[in-house]
């Protein structure tokens, strides 16, 4: 039917962010023919958002850190759900990583003798996170934009062309994965600016396009966030990992509603402010968990002490663990202590000078004066919890990033699962889009190499049937098909928002069982409707086209989370069940592995309601026994099952 | 809190014509401009097109003109209009409009090309740079650049000029000049560009006037003007007008 | 390509045109301000104004501005023989007795020049005389435009010598302050209203002077390495804080110095006496 352009290249990237461009580096370093494709303009990536810093054992400021204890680290914060490999590979490689940034112009701040500063952060034993001000994210993707036009750039030199090895499509939506058999033979996808089709054809495509966190209501994520890798891999017969962990960052501003979910950095409480009620009552002294008890502060006198004599005190319960920090938030909001806006307040007014505040969180001070109006030198600040990270993702191969079940497919970055187990320390996921974004790109460029005897073909069949549910919300409107009689034509904006407001309310931050049930009975609802969703006008840079098209990967990917999120019967990292407080050592060897029900990637299928998404559980791989050394057997008790322990 | 009717414009159209379009939208309480067009899009005009992303001023992608002003759409409280004020918002007008508030960019992307790239120093391997705070202050000011193009959109040069696009860079990419000018590390010279040179000979600084509208829209308060154009503009005087600095150049390499 | 990123064709016709033409969103408007952006080139250009006539008039006058012991920093130094002899002053008579005109046009071109090629001014004049730009994002009248790359406004590159000279001027106009210190006998430790305006002048002169861009470029902006000239970088950071407040210094001073050369000349035409202090 369509006719669609096409071209062919080795190694196809989906996404261009940290992990994308990383990928494409690499690839084509490697000698592989690149196209990297993304929604947005080049360098508009949602990485840019990045604040903290990047995680990576450099030892700078404080010589006793190697990989090891970044690994510990690492897996202590997910709970030792983590795919150890993974965690290895990325203490191990990180420094590499980010010197190697170094090379490419980038400016980090720097120590007294010259060298890559490093922060503090939650979750890190010592200072480990290089960063630039409160602005890593953008140095992070506009070194790796920079590093691929000098790519060109030499490209331009030796062959007169600045794209013949390396070329970004930007704002481009890839719609589906193509496959010869069961092998990746490329992407079918389409330019948002004119609406035409196109297909790459290649034997690699990785996937970086991030997370899903658009699914929820309160997000500090872009629009870009919609899951559309989760349910590209998906689709093309890859599972997902885990996809139950959603990190919910404790503080997000809670007002004005333009801003809601956009991040109150962690710092503002670790430099000092407080968290308080409505009735001005620093609440977080009531939640302090049995567990931690012996390590938090009894008194706000004690907390207060600790600011300045650490050895002596113990820190204060606002800085609990994120997960328990947003449950307190939530709870007091319920109980109907919440500030006006639904939120509590944080507040530093009262606690520092107002050049100390304006000194040490300049960003703060003007995101919440210029998009709130909030003097925050002045007043307390509105936050609540938001939806930020998912640590579920593709499931994939430690050392290659390889899909499971997809030959030809990678992944990288936040789309792909593993690398956090239950919960992401800050800092670590700017180092794994670097650290697996070239590990997907040299892998990915590899099987491209061995394919290039035989590339396999694509499917004209595929192709049409891609273009035609591409073209189905234009058809939708018309009304003179006969498959919309089931009901009206559906605004996908409408719909867009209820689906939000379902997994904030019923999948959010406190999860129980007959909500997550709603839940799924609701996703089903939306699943029929969303089959409807109609658009006007036509195919040129058309908004809600592209949100219609967007609704099939969210629906995909709640339904992963719901679905999961209602197997897992215990409380661990970004999971917290009501109904199953605790962490439960025989869940930490169990991966929740999400795949495509059978029979169910029919396009406009006759029986939206019925789930679409099949459930597995599976073993995990024991950790290899050296990396075990590196823990105490105290601690290895708290997490591991008996049987685990003794092999 | 309360919520009120305002009225709008908004351009709409392509490349083969269009206009400014009446809208009357609800407004509430600590909304920014790029709310008021998404619930313009959600209620009134499902296909009006928009460019957006982070909605928290660190993208750089929601760049339009408000009031005639090149503004990001997303830092742009309502609260600075008065509530009986016509807002009017239009595509940017330096750019080839492709829809409604849309334009093709290209020509910065073009333009970053032909910059040329950070050279590595000789010797120095990944973990071994050393470079000093106070040396790479410089040019952390202007990394902090997130691309919004507004500079490039205000800046008259090749706004009220078509024909100047070809020779002249756009202060954003004069500024991506300086930045690795300024570079402690840049061993450009070292491989034959002279960066001084070539901001002039290839990038057009001598088309700058330094009338400084790049620095009053930057959203990030960048110094464009003064810490990275001006001092641009003397260090190509050092190379190419100061026969006392070329005088002693001479000297020194003998 | 979407938002193409190949290099668009190299058409020897290349199209030409502002906001209004070719490919730009169509809207007839030259700009869309509802703002007064008029009213800074307007406010600029009518100060700018005002200085060049008076100072024109008084520059072209030869006459009353030497008031003992002050001398007008319009006649300073004084270099053609027919300057009013000025006791310790600073009449050099480099130039000879065929020199009939005022003798302020020639140490003029000084302080003129550096004024006209500073960075603030360019931007204060091509806004407020020239409209290229008139404001931010409002279209300018002209068909066609090449900034400072020809003949004459290359010529704005030279704008370093003037700061030499006018470091030169600064540095009499300190003289002629400290001349101002004695009574009209010319007996020393002595002030009146007229050495404490000509402190006020010359303290400005010398902020105006040292926070150019020029300057800013000679003491340490030149340099790749800051680290390895701590003075150097000390005096950019120091430098650099006072080029943040060029423009404000700018006015102060071309206002300073006007006042300083109303004041003579109020004195010297005998309007009024100058008040002495001790």
């Amino acid at each position: 039917m369509s006719v669609v352009d096409r071209q062919e290249w080795d190694v196809v990237v989906v996404g261009a962010g940290g992990a994308g461009l990383r990928a494409a580096i690499e690839a084509r370093e490697r000698g592989a023919r690149t196209a990297v494709i993304c929604k947005s303009l080049f360098g508009k990536a949602h990485t840019v958002m990045a604040e903290g810093g990047i995680a990576a054992a450099m030892g700078n400021v404080n010589a006793g850190d190697n990989w090891q204890v970044h690994f510990r680290d690492t897996m202590r914060g997910g709970k030792f759900l983590n795919q150890w490999r993974m965690a290895e590979l990325h203490a191990q490689e990180a420094p590499q990583r980010v010197w190697e940034l170094e090379t490419w112009g980038a400016l980090f701040d720097r120590t007294k003798d010259g060298r890559i500063s490093q922060r503090n952060f939650g979750g890190h034993e010592y200072p480990r996170l290089a960063h630039v001000g409160d602005r890593t994210g953008l140095e992070l993707i506009r070194t790796l934009q920079q590093k691929i036009v000098s790519l060109q750039q030499e490209d331009h030199r030796e062959t007169g062309d600045y794209e013949s090895r390396l070329k970004v499509f930007q704002e481009c939506t890839v719609t589906r994965v193509l496959k010869d058999g069961e092998k990746v033979s490329g992407v079918f996808g389409y330019e948002r600016e004119t609406g035409r089709f196109f297909v790459l054809e290649a034997p690699a495509v990785v996937i970086a396009t991030g997370g899903i966190g658009k699914s929820f209501k309160v997000t500090s994520n872009s629009w870009e966030y919609t899951g559309d890798g989760h349910a590209l891999a998906l689709l093309a017969g890859a599972p997902l990992l885990n996809m139950e962990f959603v990190q919910f960052h404790p503080t997000g501003m809670v007002w004005p509603p333009s801003v809601k979910g956009i991040l109150v950095t962690e710092s503002v409480r670790g430099d000092g402010g407080v968290l308080r009620n409505s009735e001005g009552k620093r609440f977080m002294f009531d939640y302090v968990p049995d567990v931690f008890k012996e390590k938090y502060a009894e008194s706000e006198e004690e907390g207060d002490r600790w600011y300045d004599d650490p050895d002596h005190n113990r820190r204060p319960p606002e800085l609990l663990p994120r997960d328990e920090v947003a449950r307190a938030i939530n709870a007091e909001v319920q109980a109907g202590r919440g500030s006006p806006h639904g939120g509590v307040f944080l507040d530093v007014s009262t606690r520092m000078p107002a050049e100390v505040i304006k000194r040490r969180l300049p960003s703060m001070y003007h995101q919440f004066k210029e998009l709130a109006d909030v003097d925050i030198t002045a007043e307390a600040m509105e936050v609540g919890p938001t939806c930020h990270y998912v640590m579920g993702g593709i499931a994939v191969d430690s050392d290659s990033a390889a899909a499971r079940g997809v030959p030809g497919l990678f992944a990288a970055g936040e789309v792909a699962g593993g690398m956090h187990g239950s919960n992401r320390l800050g800092g670590n996921s700017l180092s794994d889009l670097l650290v697996f974004g070239r590990r997907a790109g040299w892998h990915a460029a590899e099987y491209a190499g061995a394919a290039r005897g035989e590339r396999p073909r694509v499917d004209d069949v595929q192709v049409d049937t891609a273009a035609a549910e591409a073209l189905r919300p234009f058809s939708t409107e018309s009304g003179e098909n006969g498959e919309d009689a089931e009901g009206p034509p559906e605004n996908p904006y409408t719909l867009h928002q209820e689906l939000q407001q379902t997994m904030n309310d019923l999948v959010g931050i406190i999860r129980r069982e007959h909500e997550m049930r709603r839940a799924l009975d609701k996703l089903a609802e939306l699943r029929a409707r969303a089959a409807r969703a109609g658009v006007e006008g036509h195919r040129q840079f058309n908004p809600g086209w592209h949100l219609a098209l967007d609704l099939r990967n969210m629906l995909l990917v709640s339904e992963c989370v719901a679905r999961a999120a209602l197997e897992r019967t215990e409380s661990r990292g970004g999971h917290t069940r009501e109904d199953h407080a605790g962490m439960d050592r025989a869940w930490r060897n169990v991966n929740l592995l999400c795949a495509l029900a059978d029979g169910a990637d029919a396009p406009a299928d006759g029986d939206a309601a019925r789930g679409r998404i099949a459930l597995t559980r599976e073993t995990t791989e024991p950790i290899r026994p050296d990396l075990l050394a590196l823990f105490d057997k105290e601690e290895l008790v708290k997490y591991l099952a008996e049987g685990e322990l003794y092999e | 809190m309360s919520s009120y009717e305002a009225r709008f414009k908004v351009w709409r159209g392509d490349v083969q014509g269009g206009g400014l379009e009446d809208f009357e939208v609800e407004v509430n309480d600590g909304e920014v401009v790029l709310d008021i067009i998404h619930r313009l899009q959600a209620t009134q005009a499902p296909d009006l097109a928009v460019r957006w992303n982070c909605k928290a001023g660190k993208c750089g992608s929601c760049s339009a003109e408000i009031n005639g002003r090149p503004r990001l759409l997303c830092m742009t409280r309502m609260s600075v209009f008065d509530r009986d004020e016509t807002i009017t918002v239009t595509p940017l007008r330096t750019f080839p409009v492709i829809r409604d508030l849309v334009t093709d960019v290209g020509f910065n992307y073009t333009k970053a090309r032909q910059v040329p790239a950070f050279v590595p120093p000789e010797g120095v391997g990944p973990g071994e740079y050393r470079m000093m705070q106070e040396d790479v202050d410089r040019s952390q000011e202007f990394r902090k650049c997130i691309e919004c193009f507004l500079c490039q959109d205000v800046c008259h040069v090749v706004r009220d000029h078509e024909e100047n696009k070809q020779a002249f860079a756009g202060p954003r990419f004069l500024m991506r000049v300086a930045e690795l000018d300024m570079h402690p590390l840049d061993a450009a010279e070292e491989t034959g560009l002279d960066r001084k040179r070539t901001a002039q000979d290839e990038h057009g600084l001598g088309y700058c006037n330094i009338t400084k509208c790049c620095t009053e829209v930057c959203p990030e308060g960048i110094k464009i003007t003064d810490n990275a154009l001006i001092p641009m503009k003397e260090r190509a005087v050092d190379r190419k007008y100061d026969p006392l600095v070329w005088l002693g150049s001479k000297i020194r390499r003998r | 390509m979407a938002t193409g990123t190949e290099p668009p064709a190299t058409a020897s016709d290349r199209p030409r045109g502002g906001v209004r033409t070719g490919t730009r969103a169509a809207i007839a408007a030259p700009h869309l301000r509802t703002d007064r952006w008029w009213l800074a080139p307007a406010a600029t250009a009518a100060g700018l104004l005002a200085f060049v006539v008076y100072s024109t008039w008084r520059a072209f006058a030869n006459a009353d501005y030497y008031a003992a012991p002050y001398v007008s920093p319009f006649y300073s130094p004084c270099l053609a023989e027919n300057c009013v002899p000025m006791k310790a002053g600073p009449n050099w008579e480099l130039f000879g007795s065929w020199w009939g005109i005022s003798p302020a046009i020639i140490i003029l071109i000084f302080p003129l020049g550096f004024r006209l090629t500073c960075y603030y001014y360019r931007k204060a004049y091509y806004r407020g005389f020239w409209a290229s730009p008139p404001a931010c994002a409002v279209a300018e009248p002209h068909a066609s435009y090449t900034g400072e790359t020809r003949f004459p406004l290359i010529l704005q590159n030279i704008h370093r010598y003037f700061f030499y000279a006018a470091l030169l001027v600064a540095c009499i106009l300190t003289y002629d302050t400290v001349l101002a210190f004695r009574d009209e006998e010319y007996n020393w430790g002595h002030m009146g209203l007229g050495t404490l305006v000509f402190l006020v002048n010359i303290a400005l002169i010398w902020l105006y002077t040292i926070s150019c861009h020029s300057c800013r470029h000679i003491v340490g902006g030149k340099l790749k390495h800051f680290s390895r000239h701590p003075v150097r970088y000390r005096m950019w950071q120091w430098v650099g804080r006072l080029n943040a407040r060029h423009m404000q210094l700018a006015w102060a001073s071309l206002l300073s110095v006007a006042l300083a050369d109303l004041y003579v000349y109020l004195v010297a035409s005998g309007v009024f006496d100058d008040p002495r202090f001790f």
